[in-house]
């Protein structure tokens, strides 16, 4: 090789790594996350027998957005250090509660939704101030306050049933110009929820806190507002969320496969979206797209004709696998004590 | 501040404790560590809450629940421990505290502005205010640290050992700023342990001792000696057990060759015989954690050859530098997370790295256990209420004494030592040093890896400087003087004046 | 003297305060049916928190480390399912014979994944071990789905259950009884004991005091397995059949009962016998509920409430309450 050309080469290399210098850790997260959903999605589009009608892209968006509106509101908790296992059991709530009282005329129809969403930011305050006032772990209060939501959406529902406004129902879950209105629905979170709460002081606050909390406390941040917040938030994401299953099933029901697949994969989907699981690091955007990657999981399985009794399994792998893809730096390191800290 | 008093359960941290700080100058806190230093600026800065006692700014009595209502108060405190945001950026950092707002969002503009001013100040114009922390160097986090602080505009300015990670240039910058600072009307508070800082900064010094104020005076007043004295409350004497002479014929019980790890340890080559106790000298990371790690078998992927009497071996593990064949024992340099489970008793602790050879078949013989325990608080004068209690709960002297004996329950026969007399007080620190000639004496063979001068001059029969990973000399005897392992571990040849070695400080520094 | 104490210092304040919470239950429910405090009642009931038992046993070692098993609900239904199945995977002769440490052997081998996870690849153990839940879930499901799997528990595995080899004494309490003395003299009295409270508290320290951590982890994490798939086997010849979801309702009580019984979340605190009195504590609670059956006096109210309710909601606020009273974490200073 001659020098002209080695010069060339290593200044493309040089280029390459400033662009990846700009880059946040966060915002690698989310394009990984992107390109995997990509992947994965233009395999099921060639395996899939039809054409790629609107249809088909509606149904897969509204599924897709339901999860990913769960695994946002399980960043929130994993940004600020810790782990909601109470998410699944907010959205079936949201979903229970949405079947009795999202009914009627459109006034009704209006305060019932309303109704619901207090009730996911009343579940997720009640974390926060037990977590935050009681100076409790989040994984066992979300635990134990999961069961409690789940036991009370079963007295909301003991059987499966229950209504919903159809209207609303079915204007959530179609699409107009082959844009569902369920990834619109997603976009107006994102916009109107996120983006504003990243962009304010206890947004901020949290990704302190999961950074270094006794740093975030020494440097006056205000810790146990910004903590309540963020688990105050989650519920209200997982509420949203069981507002959309109501319109997507037309109906509410209390099981806890639901519950806890719908926690499982949530944190599946924030791991692939590249947050760190021990806080500090990662966006909500790139739970999205872990989100739309955990539901093609499952459609792929169809597609190539596995058998879907298999899908746990494929979910549990998915995500040992993303939980072990931030463990390579193991095999990085040269001295054993850096592995514990 | 008066009469400010505050206890730790039993413990006495402060009492009665009068302070000032004036506008326009520069007071230095001194004392040994536990003195009540820090607890009087966490009180100062609202971090913990007095018992008693009152504090007043600028003729108002204030009270401070947290450390935000201090920060608002206009007290801004640099910490000895980083309060540093490590996967935010150095712009967040800065206005974390206060971040300028618009329409009740975060305003980054204006945010990175305040920052881009703020670093200037401090003469960190280096550093870009959208990097993250965690990428920044220890020196360059701390100038973020202090420009952190400075944005605040505080009215009063704590620096708790701020200038301890900084390398020889960014003192010299936080110093002109400080001094600059002190023109415009700032009062400033500062802690060091290094006297020559004080001598250069300060206008007033405070001296503590047991959670009481010992005396206020000016500085320049008083001589080194006699603000020593202050401090430990007795007179000065020779701190170092006389060192013996020693016939060290014996063949080396460990014996290194070629040592190399990474970009860190380069061809290290290493002699110990039973009985001496070498020194490892040089500027603060140069390769010495590495090399102690390395010889205890914790870095993956080091090459060079390792003799324990003569046999060549294989440290791969802690586990396996600790087995009889090689008896190698490592007194770590940070003993709350490296040395000692805090919440666990005393005997716990004590007995645990040599816990295999009181048991049998895996069950803890309790009586072997404790006689051995027994054995080990005699021979430290481990003072304790029990053995029973949480090690967390004693001094930080004993603490130490804890880690020592937890490793000399093992009965090794080469001892690592990394900077074992950091942060515990002078009585202590004899004490060590007269354990480490009895060691030797009775046939250990001892590395001794220190950041104080005085303590490689006082206890070492040799003293191997490192530079840049490697060896770069040996001084023993009569060349074994401090003029000597400074010029050694800047690299420079032998005998050169002062001058030339401030010089080459500023080099190597920047 | 040192056996003395060593018995003394079994006592912290969170076991007195479960145990005395049994006592003011039993007395409560006493006042509304005498029979509560009959010996026959809590002989059964003993014999019910025995599978709970057996299974909170693994998990605690598991949390003393530091790190939590949400692999339990399962590895439990491995244990069963394998165990009754090793007929169809092992042979008709074969199977029968090796029945028990077939599903044992299967949950263990579930606990050295997870330990290899947790210990080698330091992969954070709550989202490893749920991943783990999901696999073994996974292989379940196919198990099941792919052929008909025999379901039925061996005769040995029913007289294992109902059995008195005892008298007066039901195997498994017994089996719980001899597996909580091994592990409180474990805990206690040895080095693996020692070395498991001591990575809970400082895994650092412990690993530059010369001990193989990683060993030490992966120990515990097949031994949670092994125990949840013991119980899975209890609970296969209790039911005499072996189910799905089996493992289902086991989680939130085995973890539960933990942090009843005083063992600190964040691991390094903890005796065994605050889990045996959160154990029984819960197991209590549980018959409570199904006696009181508050659902009743809502039904009365023309409100149709499912049992599985009050199950829920009183165990989550307990949970909350307990740990409330003695779970709290210092406050930042």
């Amino acid at each position: 090789m001659n020098a002209p050309t080695e010069t060339a080469g290593s200044g493309a290399g040089t280029g390459r790594r400033r662009f990846e210098m700009r880059l946040s850790v966060a915002q690698r997260g989310i394009l990984v996350a992107i390109a995997i959903f990509a992947v994965m999605f233009m395999a099921y589009a060639w395996k899939q027998p039809g054409p790629l009608t609107a249809n088909i892209v509606n149904t897969a968006s509204n599924k897709g957005a339901l999860l990913a509106l769960v695994a946002m509101a399980q960043t929130l908790p994993v940004l600020v250090g810790g782990l909601d296992l109470s998410v699944g059991a907010i959205f079936v709530l949201a979903n229970c509660l949405a079947s009795t009282v999202v009914v009627g005329n459109p006034v009704s129809t209006t305060f019932g939704i309303l109704a619901v969403l207090l009730v996911g930011l009343l579940c997720g305050t009640i974390n926060g101030a037990i977590i935050v006032y009681g100076r409790l772990q989040p994984l066992i209060v979300t635990l134990a306050m999961g069961a409690v939501y789940f036991g009370i959406s079963l007295a909301l529902r003991p059987q499966p049933g229950g209504s919903v406004n159809f209207e609303l129902a079915d204007f959530m879950t179609n699409s107009t110009l082959a844009v569902p209105h369920s990834a619109i629905l997603l976009l107006l979170v994102v916009l109107f929820i996120w983006i504003p709460y990243r962009r304010s002081v206890l947004g901020r606050a949290a990704y302190a806190i999961g950074s270094a909390e006794q740093a975030a406390y020494m440097s006056g941040v205000p810790i146990e507002r910004a903590k309540i917040l963020a688990f105050a938030l989650s519920g209200l994401l997982a509420a949203i969320g069981g507002l959309l299953l109501t319109a997507i099933t037309y109906s509410g029901a209390a099981k806890l496969s639901i519950a806890n697949d719908y926690t499982l994969n949530s944190i599946g989907a924030v791991v692939i979206g590249g947050t760190s699981l021990f806080g500090g690091v990662g966006s909500a955007i790139g739970s999205i797209f872990g989100a739309f990657v955990m539901r093609t999981v499952g459609d792929l399985l169809i597609v190539f004709d596995i058998n879907p009794v298999l899908q746990p399994l494929f979910v549990g792998i998915v995500l040992l696998v993303a939980v072990c893809m931030g463990s390579l730096r193991v095999l990085r390191i040269k001295n054993k004590l850096d592995l514990y800290r | 501040m008066s009469g400010i008093t505050k206890h730790y359960g039993g413990v006495r941290a402060l009492e009665n404790v009068h302070f000032e700080a004036n506008r326009g100058t520069i007071h230095a806190l001194l004392g040994e560590n536990g003195a009540g230093k820090s607890t009087l600026i966490k009180v100062l800065s609202g971090v913990v809450q007095p018992d008693s006692g009152t504090i007043e700014l600028d003729g108002q009595a204030v009270e401070f629940a947290n450390p935000t209502e201090a920060n608002d108060a206009g007290i801004a405190c640099i910490f000895q421990e980083l309060s540093l945001l490590p996967d935010l950026t150095v712009a967040d950092n800065i206005g974390i505290t206060r971040p300028p707002k618009r329409f009740g969002l975060i305003d980054y503009r204006a945010q990175r502005r305040l920052a881009e001013e703020a670093l200037a100040r401090v003469g960190g114009e280096g550093i870009h205010p959208s990097t993250t922390v965690r990428e920044l160097s220890l020196s360059r986090r701390q100038m973020v640290e202090i420009a952190k602080a400075l944005a605040r505009n505080p009215k009063i300015l704590i620096l708790d050992e701020a200038t301890s990670a900084l390398t020889a240039a960014d003192v010299e910058k936080v110093f002109v700023m400080l001094h600059k600072l002190r023109e415009e009307g700032m009062a400033i508070i500062y802690i060091s342990h290094r006297m020559h800082e004080i001598a250069e900064l300060a206008d007033v010094c405070t001296v503590y001792r047991n959670g009481q104020k010992v005396e206020t005076f000016k500085a320049g007043t008083k001589s080194d000696n006699a603000i020593v004295e202050m401090m430990i409350g007795r007179e000065y004497e020779s701190v170092f057990p006389p060192k013996t002479d020693k016939k060290l014929e014996a063949a080396p019980a460990l014996k290194v060759r070629g040592f190399s790890w990474q970009n860190e340890l380069d061809g290290i080559d290493l002699d110990i015989r039973p009985g001496e106790i070498v020194g490892l000298g040089g500027l603060d990371g140069q390769g010495q954690r590495q090399l102690l790690l390395g010889l205890f078998g914790t870095l993956i992927g080091a090459t060079g050859s390792v003799e324990i009497d003569g046999k060549p071996v294989k440290l791969s593990s802690p586990k396996r530098a600790k087995s009889d064949e090689i008896g190698m024992a490592l007194i770590p340099e940070d003993r709350k997370n490296e040395g000692l489970m805090l919440p666990m008793t005393v005997r716990e602790n004590l007995s645990f790295a040599s816990i295999e050879q009181i048991s049998r078949a895996g069950v803890v013989n309790l009586k072997a256990e404790e006689a051995a325990i027994d054995e080990m608080i005699d021979l430290l004068k481990i003072r304790s209420d029990g053995i029973d209690g949480p090690v967390g709960a004693l001094s930080g002297g004993n603490q130490q004494k804890v880690v020592i004996g937890k490793w000399l329950m093992t009965r090794p026969r080469i001892i690592l030592l990394n900077d074992p007399t950091r942060g515990i007080d002078v009585g202590t620190k004899q004490e060590i040093y007269q354990l480490l000639q009895r060691l030797a004496s009775e046939g250990a063979a001892i590395l001794f890896y220190s950041t104080d001068y005085d303590e490689l001059i006082g206890c070492c029969d040799r003293v191997l400087v490192m530079y840049g990973g490697t060896i770069v000399r040996t001084l023993a005897g009569d060349q074994l003087t401090e003029t000597n392992l400074v010029s050694a571990a800047l690299n420079l040849p032998a005998g050169t004046d002062e001058t030339a070695l401030a010089a080459r400080a500023r080099e190597v520094a920047t | 003297m040192v056996v003395l104490r060593v018995i003394f210092r079994q006592f912290d304040r969170a076991t007195l305060i479960a145990f005395a919470c049994i006592v003011v239950i039993l007395l409560i429910g006493a006042l509304a049916e005498p029979a509560f405090l009959s010996s026959d009642y809590l002989l059964q009931q003993l014999h019910v928190a025995a599978f709970l038992g057996v299974s909170a046993t693994g998990v605690m070692l598991v949390i003393l480390l530091g790190h939590i098993d949400l692999s339990i609900p399962w590895t439990i239904a491995v244990g069963g399912m394998m165990a009754t199945g090793a007929a169809g995977i092992l042979g008709p002769e074969l199977g029968v014979v090796l029945a028990i440490p077939f599903g044992i052997l299967c949950g263990a081998a579930i606990g050295a994944i997870n330990g290899l996870g947790v210990a080698y690849l330091r992969a954070p153990a709550m989202i490893f071990t749920l991943g783990m839940n999901a696999v073994a879930q996974g292989l379940m499901v196919y198990h099941t789905g792919g052929f008909a799997p025999q379901d039925r528990a061996t005769p040995f595995m029913r007289e294992l259950t109902v059995g008195h080899l005892v008298p007066g004494l039901p195997n498994p309490l017994l089996i719980w009884i001899v597996l909580g003395g091994a592990t409180m003299f474990m805990l206690n009295r040895t080095t693996l004991g020692r070395q498991i409270y001591a990575i809970g508290n400082q895994e650092r320290a412990v690993f530059l005091s010369g001990v193989d951590t990683r060993r030490v982890i992966m120990i515990c994490f097949v031994i949670s397995g092994a125990c949840a798939a013991a119980t899975g086997v209890l609970l296969a010849g209790w039911a005499n059949r072996s189910y799905q979801a089996m493992g289902d309702p086991y989680l939130l009580p085995t973890i539960a009962a933990i942090i009843l019984g005083g063992t600190n979340v964040l691991g390094g605190r903890g005796k065994y016998t605050g889990t045996v009195a959160g154990v029984i504590l819960i197991t209590i609670l549980q018959s409570m509920l199904s006696v009181v059956q508050p659902q009743r006096y809502f039904a009365q109210l023309g409100l149709d409430i499912p049992a599985d309710t009050f199950r829920q909601v009183v165990f989550g606020l307990v949970i909350v309450a307990m740990l409330l009273l003695y779970g709290r974490q210092k406050a930042l200073r």
